[in-house]
């Protein structure tokens, strides 16, 4: 997936995104971190297909895009089941290969005993977790993530940081992880691209140095540190530009 | 609904009716209030007995003729509210012409309505109709204008076809404002069906205006009486709708349903 000197300005004249470029291998997971408002939605909203580059290319050579929104979003009328369902009974799968498939991306979140509870039912874990499913029912090769967890209280947060990480692993997906949150990009990225504040410019592109298996002890090394305060440091620039 | 939640909803407003109608009762009797003003609740009471079959006939007839006017907002509202927020274009072109049904006083029109279908049901129901549409189509239209925009994302990015997305996200989103709708609109349809039948003198309407000339208050009020229980009736079941559909919603509904 390659984002090629990419702008994006609204009628109103903000300049969300400008001219920026951006190449992701397939498999990789890859973090945008950067300031609130800095235009890393947006830029993720592109690469979906919601929005349009104003200026410059936005190239998705994925087969399927799985979205997860920044709340989980579920229909309140449907049960958890058939919300999971909902991308496959937009692509008009038949009902017996779909309800097999949803109940299949239920169990990779850890909620199959779920299924027929309403999202008024639930916590917001567990909310995000169906919504992590329902983004993962299609099957997709590319998945893209907008603060997902940024409303979770710590360890819930840092429980589904393990399972996202866990997913990844086993699935070999392209995961484009959207964040403001250092430890979060730091602990689950291969590879974590630090923005500006708006418009959004690459202020760093590493590729971190810590092990593909990662657990809590991982949070207190000093090694994290490191990495943490390389992306500290990038992002204070960002912010006196 | 059990026994014991009916009589927990039903207690409070029945002690206030208890107590109003006594105190009435007093006032007249005592001959602070003239009994050509307000009958004794007792007599509205009596009255309702001895015009019973007359009251239920008349009951009957404008209750059919309210439901029909409602059915039929709701029917023409919720699609007219769905073509109107199909486009912003669409939308400035005709909501002025839907505000219409709201601004025009409908004791005004239910005489051009008897001339246009008749002195029989049909005007009465033309006449609920124009006074209960407009609550459906404004608050239709509202809910289906406030979908979460993720939401519409969601659809976007699963490329749902229009129908898709109006049958499966749309008109759900907006379900709890179109039972707003509905809630105003039953009240208004037996308004409009009374004021209709001012004029064509069938129904509860009609009794009234019969009772009115003929001096006899206390008919007068024991129509009014139900004319108000056929009001109260068809909120109630819009509101035992709303709740079965909207159970799921939130926490709350679930467990007073369970």
């Amino acid at each position: 997936m390659i984002v090629h000197d990419a702008s994006r300005q609204f009628d109103n004249g903000l300049l969300a995104v400008d001219g920026l470029s951006i190449s992701i291998p397939a498999g990789q997971f890859l973090a945008l971190l950067g300031p609130s408002g800095c235009g890393k939605s947006t830029l993720l909203r592109m690469i979906a297909g919601l929005d349009r580059p104003t200026r410059g290319r936005v190239d998705v050579s994925a087969g399927g895009v799985g979205y997860v929104f920044q709340d989980a979003h579920l229909l309140p009328w449907r049960n958890v089941i058939d919300n999971v369902a909902l991308p496959l009974e937009l692509a008009r799968l038949p009902a017996n290969q779909r309800d097999d498939r949803a109940a299949e991306a239920l169990n990779l979140v850890g909620l199959s005993e779920f299924g027929a509870m309403y999202p008024a039912q639930l916590s917001g874990g567990m909310r995000m977790r169906v919504s992590l499913a329902r983004a993962l029912v299609g099957r997709p090769n590319l998945l893209l993530l907008d603060e997902p967890f940024a409303a979770l209280d710590e360890i819930t947060r840092q429980q589904l940081d393990d399972l996202l990480r866990g997913l990844w692993q086993r699935t070999g997906m392209t995961i484009l992880f959207v964040t403001h949150s250092i430890q979060e990009a730091a602990y689950l990225a291969d590879r974590v691209i630090v923005l500006s504040r708006r418009p959004a410019r690459v202020m760093l592109d590493h590729v971190m140095a810590m092990p593909s298996s990662r657990d809590a002890a991982l949070r207190t090394s000093a090694a994290f540190a490191a990495e943490a305060r390389l992306l500290f440091q990038a992002l204070e620039r960002g912010e006196r530009l | 609904m059990n026994v014991r939640r009916l009589a927990y909803l039903a207690w409070p407003p029945l002690t206030v009716f208890a107590g109003v109608f006594a105190m009435l009762e007093v006032a007249v009797r005592a001959g602070w209030i003239a009994s050509f003003l307000v009958p004794r609740p007792s007599d509205a009471i009596k009255s309702l007995g001895a015009n019973f079959a007359e009251i239920a006939g008349a009951f009957m007839a404008t209750a059919s003729a309210a439901l029909r006017g409602f059915g039929l907002s709701v029917a023409v509202g919720v699609v007219v509210a769905v073509a109107l927020s199909s486009g912003g274009l669409v939308r400035r072109a005709f909501y002025p012409y839907a505000v219409f049904f709201q601004t025009v006083p409908i004791i005004a029109v239910a005489p051009l309505l008897v001339i246009w279908f008749g002195f029989d049901q049909g005007a009465v129901i033309a006449s609920a109709f124009v006074a209960s549409v407009f609550p459906v189509i404004a608050n239709t239209l509202s809910g289906l204008m406030s979908v979460d925009a993720p939401l519409v994302d969601l659809f976007r990015l699963y490329r749902a076809r229009p129908l898709a997305a109006l049958v499966k996200l749309r008109l759900p989103f907006a379900l709890p404002q179109i039972f707003t709708g509905l809630r105003v609109a039953a009240g208004l349809s037996v308004i409009g069906a009374i004021v209709g039948e001012f004029i064509t003198g069938s129904g509860l309407g009609g009794l009234i205006q019969v009772a009115r000339q003929q001096r006899k208050i206390d008919k007068v009020f024991a129509t009014l009486l139900v004319t108000s229980l056929l009001g109260v009736a068809m909120f109630a079941m819009i509101n035992a709708v709303a709740r079965l559909t909207l159970r799921h919603w939130h926490a709350s509904e679930r467990t007073e349903g369970a």
